[in-house]
């Protein structure tokens, strides 16, 4: 007692500098992106000329210039991606969470092998696969459409997802599934009806991140889809990048702002299990 | 274990388990069934691709007409190529200057997290947001202009007198305003520090404090070590991730690694090679090359976390 003392007799001044630093901190950290959405809101002429104060009164001239700015309707670009997401989705969540159970709870020959295999895929970087990938998927005419960027969600290959399910199956206690023995179901239904259901937690942090991820994925998307109609929401920003001096910086900054709209929503409403997950699987974020 | 039988209480106790073990590998043909897409996703989409990367290494390939078989021509011309030494030179002094301060930055921040008394569950929202919108191309659009000549990062540098400039125009510090981007992107590494050092027991710092050790005593004495599988975790992570960045580098120089090739991370690099030149023999070969610096660096670190990794559950066997 008499040493824990010191710490509770500490004055609450440290407790003050620190709360101080961290919101100076939290403000510098954020205001990039207060910048853009003030950026967004001022007339064109003013972006630069006053770049801290608040934009009174909003304008939404950028929104209206922005959106048909490229040629197609950004809604085009978003309901693209939405649908590229959704899928992928779908994807990594029925072929992960399969392939996971199996990893963690059936006997097959190869099994440690293979598991290595799954793991060390996990870090292999993609720069390896790509051009035999692109050939391949050219071949086979997915070329400008999405399949190169879906296909392989429903072939598991995002094998950190795997992984994770993985782990979550080995904390359901193995009752649940020998009770299902008893009952004769086979590993494919004792997965579906027992399982598949129980994963829910990991399957819903898969399909955020799935999500996010995919919705990020600039890469894919910049070497996959060539036809303005498909393009996606990264891809529609690009538009503004290449055919843009200063003059529809505006239109730029407000189609960010949309572009950025999604991301931030998903965050605010699954905020905790975003970052849970992260902390818990270390989800590289 | 309550009645032990005739058959012996060893075999009785794993009755059940060995009968489910057997129920396990009674499906394997299920098992392969189910792990069926998985495995033509590694054979199709990994392991054919990386043979066929490989052999596409060794020789000319414009992805129109057929592979050229060049010998080892690609890894001679990269020697000789000023681009890639220069993408090569831009990408280690990104991962060596970029991962080690985002971890440092990481650190600090869930140590000062760590002890505030309330608001921690909004600060750790705060900083991790950035992590996730951070390779976005809307984010790299708006740090290219909080970057450039008219950015409010000037403008900051102006309440303090200091006369700013393009940022990102100047070969000099376009390198620096990549590397910004990446630190901004602290928080996944830090919400893992602050999920560990949640789990480092009270009463070690209790034990410390008894014995007369000081904050920074403890810091070092008792935190640190303690943290270093996290640390090493995150390390591996990080690297491997630094060396693949592309998004940043494309957007802030528009495609071009510019200016004066300066921000032409690894990654762009290869991309132009490949998909503005088609130059796809040359790229595979570029890949290798990358998928050999990633391998030598994380086995490095895998072998040299033995004298600096410590293990707690390790300690506590002997």
């Amino acid at each position: 007692m008499s040493v824990a003392a010191p710490h509770h007799r500490r004055p609450a001044r440290p407790e003050t500098v620190r709360q101080v630093v961290l919101f100076v901190l939290a403000l510098a950290l954020i205001y990039p992106l207060l910048w853009l959405v003030f950026a967004s809101l001022r007339p064109e002429a003013l972006i630069f000329s006053d770049p801290t104060g608040l934009p009174l009164p909003p304008t939404g001239e950028n929104y209206i210039k922005g959106w048909t700015g490229t040629g197609q309707s950004f809604g085009l670009y978003i309901v693209n991606s939405i649908i590229l997401c959704g899928v992928s989705v779908i994807g990594n969540v029925l072929a992960c969470s399969m392939v996971g159970y199996v990893f963690a709870r059936l006997d097959f020959p190869f099994r440690k092998t293979l598991f290595a295999l799954m793991l060390a895929t996990i870090m292999l970087p993609h720069q390896v696969t790509l051009i035999p990938q692109y050939t391949l998927f050219r071949e086979l005419g997915w070329v400008d459409t999405y399949l190169p960027m879906i296909v392989p969600k429903f072939l598991a290959v995002d094998a950190f997802f795997v992984f994770l399910i993985v782990q979550f199956v080995r904390s359901i206690p193995r009752e649940l599934d020998e009770a299902a023995l008893i009952d004769g179901c086979g590993p494919f239904a004792t997965y579906w009806r027992i399982i598949f259901p129980l994963l829910l937690p990991a399957l819903v942090t898969t399909a955020i991140f799935t999500f996010l991820w995919t919705y990020d994925d600039f890469f894919s998307q910049l070497i996959y889809i060539t036809s303005p109609e498909k393009f996606t929401v990264p891809l529609g920003l690009r538009v503004f990048l290449d055919t843009t001096g200063e003059s529809a910086y505006g239109a730029m900054l407000a189609m960010s702002v949309v572009a950025l709209v999604p991301a931030v929503a998903f965050f605010l409403i699954f905020q905790k299990r975003i970052v849970d997950g992260v902390a818990t699987s270390g989800l590289k974020g | 274990m309550s009645m032990p039988s005739a058959a012996g209480a060893h075999s009785a106790a794993s009755g059940p388990s060995a009968q489910a073990r057997r129920w396990r590998q009674r499906h394997s043909a299920s098992a392969f069934l189910m792990l069926s897409p998985w495995l033509i996703g590694l054979v199709v989409l990994t392991i054919g691709p990386m043979a066929m990367s490989l052999w596409l290494s060794f020789t000319n390939f414009d992805l129109l007409t057929t592979p050229d078989f060049v010998g080892t021509r690609n890894y001679a011309y990269m020697l000789r190529d000023p681009r890639f030494a220069q993408s090569l030179w831009v990408t280690f002094i990104y991962v060596a200057v970029s991962v080690p301060l985002k971890l440092v930055v990481a650190l600090a921040l869930a140590l000062l997290l760590a002890k505030a008394s309330f608001g921690i569950g909004p600060y750790r929202a705060i900083f991790y947001l950035p992590s996730l919108l951070g390779g976005s191309v809307a984010t790299a659009i708006v740090w290219r202009i909080v970057f450039g000549a008219d950015g409010i990062f000037n403008v900051a540098l102006g309440w303090f007198g200091i006369e700013g400039r393009s940022w990102i125009s100047t070969p000099d510090t376009a390198l620096s305003t990549l590397i910004a981007l990446s630190i901004w992107q602290f928080g996944a590494p830090m919400v893992i520090f602050l999920a560990a050092l949640k789990q480092i027991p009270a009463d070690l710092y209790e034990a410390a404090a008894i014995d007369g050790a000081g904050p920074a005593r403890m810091f070092f004495s008792i935190t640190l070590p303690l943290l270093t599988p996290i640390v090493f975790f995150n390390l591996v992570l990080q690297v491997i991730n630094a060396f693949q960045t592309f998004t940043p580098s494309y957007v802030i120089s528009g495609g071009t690694g510019g200016p004066s090739d300066t921000t032409l991370l690894y990654s762009l690099y290869l991309y132009l090679e490949a998909f503005t030149k088609l130059r796809m023999g040359y790229a595979s070969a570029m890949a290798w090359v990358l998928l050999a610096i990633i391998g030598i660096i994380t086995a490095a670190l895998f072998i040299t976390s033995g004298r600096w990794v410590f293990y707690a559950d390790k300690g506590d066997r002997t």
